[in-house]
């Protein structure tokens, strides 16, 4: 989760006066020890993203088409790092209004390796570069996501040009409004945490719940998988040839390194290497396992035979699942998610698809769609310290807060609910522009031949 | 001269071999293939989405003899190759016109 970077320019600008609280900020400190944890935590999502998210889609589709997906993630990755630079972390964690934020750091200005992001504790920091660039791992593996659902298809420019698109309208505001807040030193007392409060983001301000990225990454990615996939259109011979995945082993390669990048993904948005940070990581391992084994148990009693393609599958979904949640359940709360997330993901991708007939190539909506819902109102059940969840914490009492599931669900619809909405409105108008100015999908002999030669002149192998 | 083609369980593939060896057959050629007949194929499920798949892998051998030896080796074949279940597969003989070492340029029995 994300915080608010103090440069010093932006400290001065807020306006707040109060003394106690200019004296709380007046010698903020970095933390090396959590410097080193982000670092770390950097890396980890970026193997998330190259190679293991491009191998777990990669093994899924035909060996034809391979090579296409290793280079959609790859270029993706690349695309949004510097669109990222140049306007993308100004836009996500800069104050502006509920929705979008400002252009005060655009081109990173004013950054500099002094510059201080805030954390989650009071007067503890971390240095803003590399919260630029952890956060920038999330923005480039959100795109890269989508493209599972209209795999083997696409037309590579209007992969690019819908990236370009979605990556600006969707997925920056998105961030701006469930993770944009003024950081936690501005919430001195009631009145200071009002006036921060309404610099917020649309959705924080909603308080709906979102540690990692349930809504942000998740949602907002299967949603516009949906769509993409619902207007490029199905497969050639989808439902009649046999187009099966051409290798699990670089599946499972890719799903193990999904599993361990995650931990960065997760634990690395505690933004501190502390007790909650060791929460995180276990709530992401149990949830992962938990979501492994449901997935297994029902499909070994429903279709008969426990898959190797069912256990990344439920793993997958799992991990999706406790992103939003892993900050604020306990470990038992985990499993629980993990266990419902396994079971619906495997109901969705197995028959809800077929039932409304779409061709999620990936199952980027059935597992990252539809899991991240799970995520983002079971958040609201496990976070409940009744239940074992560490609850709320209330920065101007500093305590946890009291805590109503009611109130707390009906937040996370609002998260819910605006992901679906904003990422399916603009998702359709990106691909609209897409295919208007080049056309998203491949003519049918390219298709037929795949798109490692076609669109790339490569083979994936020349064995 | 024959051309006897085999098409067997791959897994029966070394037997076959070394079953005409012992016979002094003194070369083969060998292919991966697939194909159908009365064993019927599996089903497989990624997912959501369910495949039969009909065409069945098999290894094809393809041997050239002497009249003489065709009775022996199409016996041997058999032999090795039954398993007694279906699917072990067929035997096709057929007459050879001619056969030339590339080598040496012998033809016919001389160049098997």
């Amino acid at each position: 989760m994300k915080k608010l970077l103090f440069g010093s320019a932006l400290l001065m600008l807020s306006g707040f006066t109060d003394l106690a609280f200019a004296e709380e900020i007046a010698a903020p400190t970095v933390n090396k020890g959590d410097t080193a944890w982000m670092i770390v935590a950097t890396v980890l999502v970026s193997l998330m993203v190259i190679p293991g998210l491009a191998l777990f889609y990669g093994g899924m589709v035909r060996a034809k088409n391979m090579l296409s997906i290793l280079l959609q993630v790859f270029v993706i990755f690349s695309l949004t790092a510097i669109l990222w630079a140049l306007y993308g972390y100004s836009i996500a964690f800069t104050e502006g209004n509920a929705f979008f934020g400002g252009f005060s750091k655009a081109f990173l200005a004013g950054v500099t390796p002094d510059s201080m992001a805030a954390t989650f504790s009071k007067g503890i920091y971390i240095p803003e570069f590399i919260y630029v660039a952890f956060q920038l791992t999330f923005s480039a593996i959100t795109p890269a996501l989508i493209i599972g659902a209209f795999a083997e298809r696409i037309k590579f420019s209007a992969l690019l040009l819908f990236t370009v698109l979605w990556f600006s309208f969707c997925y920056l505001p998105m961030a701006h409004m469930v993770w944009y807040w003024a950081g936690p030193d501005a919430y001195t007392d009631a009145s200071a945490a009002e006036a921060a409060g309404a610099t917020a983001g649309f959705l924080f301000q909603k308080g709906a719940l979102d540690f990692a990225g349930g809504t942000v990454v998740h949602i907002n990615a299967g949603v516009a998988g949906l769509v993409g996939c619902l207007m490029i259109g199905k497969r050639i011979g989808y439902g009649k040839e046999f187009i099966a995945p051409h290798s699990l082993t670089m599946n499972m390669v890719g799903a193990s390194l999904l599993w361990v990048g995650w931990f960065g993904f997760n634990a690395g948005s505690n933004l501190e290497a502390n007790g909650l940070a060791a929460l995180v990581f276990l709530n992401t391992l149990l949830a992962a396992a938990a979501a492994t084994l449901s997935w297994l148990a029902i499909e070994w009693l429903v279709r008969g035979k426990p898959s190797l393609l069912g256990a990344t599958s439920g793993a997958i979904a799992g991990l999706v699942a406790i992103t939003p949640a892993c900050g604020w359940a306990g470990p038992m709360g985990s499993i629980f998610l993990g266990l419902v997330a396994g079971a619906v993901c495997f109901w969705t991708v197995t028959r809800l698809k077929h039932i409304l007939g779409y061709d999620d190539s990936l199952d980027a909506f059935g597992v990252h769609g539809i899991g991240g819902i799970i995520g983002a109102l079971g958040t609201a059940v496990v976070a409940s310290p009744a239940l074992g969840g560490t609850g709320v914490w209330d920065y101007v009492g500093n305590a946890v807060a009291e805590y109503d599931m009611i109130t707390q669900l009906i937040s996370q619809s609002w998260g819910v609910a605006t992901a679906i909405v904003w990422s399916g409105v603009v998702s359709f108008i990106a691909f609209k522009i897409a295919d208007i100015m080049v056309g998203l999908r491949v003519d049918e002999t390219s298709e037929r031949q795949g798109l490692d030669i076609t669109e790339h002149g490569e083979s994936a192998y020349n064995l | 001269m024959k051309l006897i083609t085999a098409v067997v369980k791959p897994f029966k593939l070394d037997d076959v071999r070394e079953a005409l060896s012992d016979i002094g057959v003194s070369g083969v050629t060998v292919t991966e293939v697939k194909g159908f007949g009365r064993q019927k194929g599996h089903t497989e499920l990624y997912r959501g989405a369910e495949y039969v798949v009909d065409f069945l892998p098999k290894a094809k051998i393809e041997v050239a003899v002497a009249d003489s030896l065709v009775e022996q080796a199409v016996e041997s074949i058999v032999r090795v190759a039954n398993t007694g279940k279906i699917g072990d597969g067929k035997i096709f003989v057929t007459n050879l016109e001619q056969v030339v070492r590339i080598r040496t340029g012998e033809s016919g029995e001389e160049a098997l």
